[in-house]
């Protein structure tokens, strides 16, 4: 047990220890968790931080902050509980809150770090971000020591707004071919006019303009290679790579892109980290940690947490009720062949082998899932039913939003089709020489939902100052092909077919 | 200690204001936080700047849901907007809270510095009116607060040991008890009336009803922090005016032309009969889409507004919501006609974003 916790106030020390001991025993496994008892503006003030104490300046933060702040002090909301995925991790409790809350959240936190540790998502994550971050501070601080805030925010802004183009698959997956040992290209040979007298030869195709031919010639081929090879999802890097940014910039471009990729798998594992967070101080708390006084606060915050509201998901709710429904399923044997060939109503209902298997497959689904194969492997109709699952849409007559369907294939397709990309449109550089004069063509892949147009233009014109050239994004709008151009002063769009 | 954001936050805040980065302008919105008032949802005016990224169409969009309902349902207002965005907030969970009205007005009011309302009349009577703050362990039975109470005892015999599950039977004993206590708020003894006039013909779409809705339920709140009684009063009209109720003010739809004076008509009527100008304080609301039937017809409502409103009321406001179908002259006719005078305010709403402004524009003459 840590020694170095020693800001935590005596009795935190002591509900700190008992929560970790019990954790432990249930087979959690997690970094060493230092915690941090905060007043509500200094919670705040990390919580508009992503969780970390320091990071480069830019408004966004105080935005951030303000909101939070203002939520605060009107009595809206109050941030309960916050963790940074680190080694050792950090986690955040509010000094004001109660001790039932405080013991509700460290065992909340032990469940988040377990996740963190385990969870193959975030294998490639720098577990030394908060160092990492204090590195990145820096650096924005000293651009902004040499060539003004302003010019630094700006470019900060401009960064942001395409921060989304990363490729949330490439740390997972080899996107690049290797560097071929120089597979020879067959190269086209010039050979001048024709000439069937020898001795003109010289005259008619003297070395020079053989020469000549022979450059153009390789010139075309090169061009004629694709650019980039196939289509790169990673847009912040192909920039990084190939547009003429400064030294600066491309050092800040790769600050964004870094924290980007940071985040990245926590907002691609939400439903089943705060899902298995929850799960366990569920259990924490009632099978061992909570005191008879205890209980009414504890089950009034704990409803707070998994309140549901129409037509937003709660990843909480969500989250662990799959993973009670999962743990359940496998103790009674609820899975296989036979289970699934079972179409007796009540004999399926009743099933229960008593396989006892639970406890392991959780703890093996939290290491190798994330929401999208989580969701697609065990979702199952019956908690569909169970959990009064939904989709919904707006009604262009009624002008409202309205409930849609509650079939289980839709509202599974539609809940993957949520969290697949990150909810965001797919978006690939297609060709870095577009047309052949040097501009950038991003390629949206539609599938079946229009993007923002104005949001669009104005992102293409920020990708605009980035690439410095003209910059094209083909998509669809109302089923018909389009290209959006911006050259640096004006917008124009085209029809094109598909 | 200063906190190193306190610096991105007076950024942010220039930002807003306008006195820094004019290129981020057209990014601010308005009304973020939602609050929660009993079964209503409220927005609390937060402004947010919103860096554009590639992203999908909301309305084709859609999302997944939990709970109750039919397919073909409505969800709550307010519901549904935020869907399909899966936020990349950082495991930080937040806890919503309820507000009572009192203090939402005191949040708008704040938020758009609105200046205290100065009712006419020199004589004002001011009372003073209980109101409930807090809790307390002694106090009169009356007020015994029965949940609190309850809540204790049952605490009080979990943590004894003597509360059984199968026959949960709860008794408070005397220190269980809580009782409500209160404080004593002067209240001015003024009376207000608003009266609500809109143009429902059938250039009046649901989008522009639901701005007058929104924009008419923080009048109510704000009028009702500054006065002791305050009642409300609804007209409709196309060509011809008829008073009606809450609910039908806000469904009804009709499809004749417009004769706002028609609407004029009957407010001055309402006035005289009812709202004697020595003991209350009027308030004349009129939202349309700005199309009128004649230049004629405007001359009348002019008339009668110098005659016979204006002089009576404490304030007359005029809300312009912009539709597809208005023409949008009748604002422009009365800022020429009676635009100067003090206790006209008139408005032009764009759309959802320009309802902050618009409450500004006619609460903030502080009268």
């Amino acid at each position: 047990m840590t020694e170095k916790n020693t800001s935590l106030p005596a009795h935190l020390y002591d509900i700190r220890k008992k929560v970790e001991g019990y954790a432990r025993e249930y087979g959690l496994d997690f970094y060493e968790t230092i915690f941090e008892v905060l007043g509500f503006d200094e919670i705040n003030m990390v919580a508009a931080y992503g969780g970390f104490p320091n990071r480069y300046p830019h408004w966004r933060f105080g935005m951030d902050y303000e909101r939070l702040s203002k939520g605060y002090e009107y009595g809206l909301s109050k941030i309960y509980e916050m963790v940074i995925n680190n080694d050792p991790s950090y986690a955040y409790l509010l000094r004001s809150n109660m001790d039932v809350d405080q013991k509700l959240v460290m065992a909340h936190v032990f469940g988040h770090v377990d996740f963190f540790k385990n969870n193959f998502m975030f294998r490639h994550t720098n577990r030394k971000m908060m160092d990492q971050m204090a590195n990145h501070a820096t650096r924005v601080r000293r651009y902004q020591d040499r060539l003004g805030v302003e010019p630094v925010e700006d470019f900060i802004d401009r960064c942001l707004s395409v921060e989304n183009l990363i490729d949330y698959q490439s740390p997972y997956v080899k996107r690049r071919a290797d560097p071929a040992p120089d597979e020879e290209e067959k190269r086209q040979v010039a050979h001048g006019f024709k000439n069937e007298r020898e001795y003109m030869s010289e005259f008619i195709n003297p070395p020079e303009f053989i020469q000549e031919q022979q450059r153009k010639l390789d010139e075309e081929q090169a061009r004629a290679k694709r650019f980039p090879e196939r289509p790169e999802r990673d847009v912040l890097l192909f920039l990084l790579e190939h547009a003429p940014l400064e030294r600066w910039e491309s050092d800040v471009l790769s600050i964004i892109r870094e924290e980007a990729y940071y985040f990245a798998p926590q907002g691609q594992t939400k439903i089943m980290n705060e899902g298995w967070a929850t799960y366990w101080h569920s259990k924490i708390m009632t099978e061992r940690a909570l005191e008879a006084s205890e209980v009414i606060d504890y089950a009034d915050h704990h409803s707070g947490t998994l309140a549901t509201s129409e037509g937003q998901l709660n990843p909480y709710k969500l989250g662990v009720e799959l993973w009670r429904d999962i743990e359940d399923r496998w103790n009674k044997g609820r899975f296989g062949k036979e289970f699934e060939d079972c179409d007796a109503f009540e004999a399926r209902r009743l099933w229960d082998r008593k396989a006892m298997l639970g406890r392991q497959k959780i703890f093996e689904v939290r290491q190798h899932y994330n929401d999208v194969t989580f969701i697609d492997e065990f979702l199952t109709p019956e908690f569909c039913i169970d959990q009064k699952l939904f989709t919904f849409g707006y009604n262009e007559k009624h002008q409202r939003w309205e409930i849609v369907e509650r079939e289980f294939k839709k509202v599974k397709e539609k809940l993957l089709h949520m969290l697949t990309n990150f909810g965001q449109p797919i978006i690939a550089v297609e060709d870095g020489n577009f047309e052949n004069r040097g501009e950038l063509l991003l390629a949206h892949k539609h599938d079946g939902i229009d993007l923002k147009v104005d949001y669009a233009k104005d992102t293409l014109r920020n990708v605009q100052t980035l690439w410095r050239r003209p910059v094209n994004l083909v998509t669809k709008v109302e089923a018909r092909g389009i290209i959006y151009r911006y050259d640096g002063r004006e917008h124009s769009d085209k029809k094109i077919d598909l | 200690m200063a906190l190193k954001i306190k610096q991105d936050q007076a950024r942010f805040r220039d930002i807003v204001r306008g006195r820094i980065k004019h290129n981020l302008k057209k990014y601010i919105q308005k009304g973020e936080m939602i609050g929660k008032k009993g079964k209503d949802f409220i927005t609390i005016p937060v402004p947010t700047i919103e860096i554009p990224h590639f992203r999908f169409g909301q309305k084709q969009q859609g999302g997944v849901g939990q709970g109750d309902g039919d397919p073909g349902d409505p969800l709550s207002p307010g519901e549904g907007e935020g869907g399909g965005q899966a936020g990349q907030a950082e495991g930080q969970h937040t806890l919503e809270v309820d507000v009572s009205l009192e203090e939402l007005a005191d949040i708008l009011g704040e938020e758009l510095e609105l200046p205290r309302i100065q009712p006419r009349g020199k004589d004002r009577i001011v009372s003073t009116r209980i109101r409930y703050t807090g809790i307390s362990p002694s106090g009169p039975e009356s007020l015994r607060h029965f949940k609190r109470t309850y809540k204790q005892a049952l605490r009080r015999q979990i943590a004894s040991g003597s509360y059984n599950y199968l026959r949960p039977v709860i008794v408070p004993v005397r220190e269980d008890r809580r009782y409500r206590t209160w404080r004593q708020v002067p209240l001015p003894e003024t009376n207000a009336v608003v009266i609500y006039m809109m143009d429902v013909s059938g250039s009046m779409g649901d989008e522009q009803k639901e701005i007058v809705r929104i924009e008419s339920f923080w009048i109510d709140t704000w009028l009702r922090k500054h006065y002791k009684g305050l009642e409300t009063r609804f007209i409709i009209h196309d060509a011809v005016a008829r008073e009606v109720d809450r609910d039908t003010f806000f469904h009804t739809r009709e499809s004749g032309g417009t004769m706002i004076s028609s609407a004029y008509k009957l407010c001055r009527d309402m006035i005289a009969a009812d709202y004697s100008t020595s003991s209350w304080n009027i308030y004349p609301f009129h939202f349309s889409d700005g199309d009128n039937w004649s230049a004629d017809d405007t001359r009348v409502c002019v008339e009668l507004l110098r005659g016979h409103i204006l002089p009576a009321v404490n304030l007359f406001c005029y809300g312009q919501v912009e539709s597809p179908y208005g023409s949008g002259q009748f604002i422009k006719d009365l800022k020429e006609s009676v635009g100067p005078s003090e206790n006209v305010a008139l408005s032009e709403i764009a759309d959802k974003d320009g309802i902050y402004g618009s409450i500004k524009a006619f609460l903030g003459k502080g009268k």
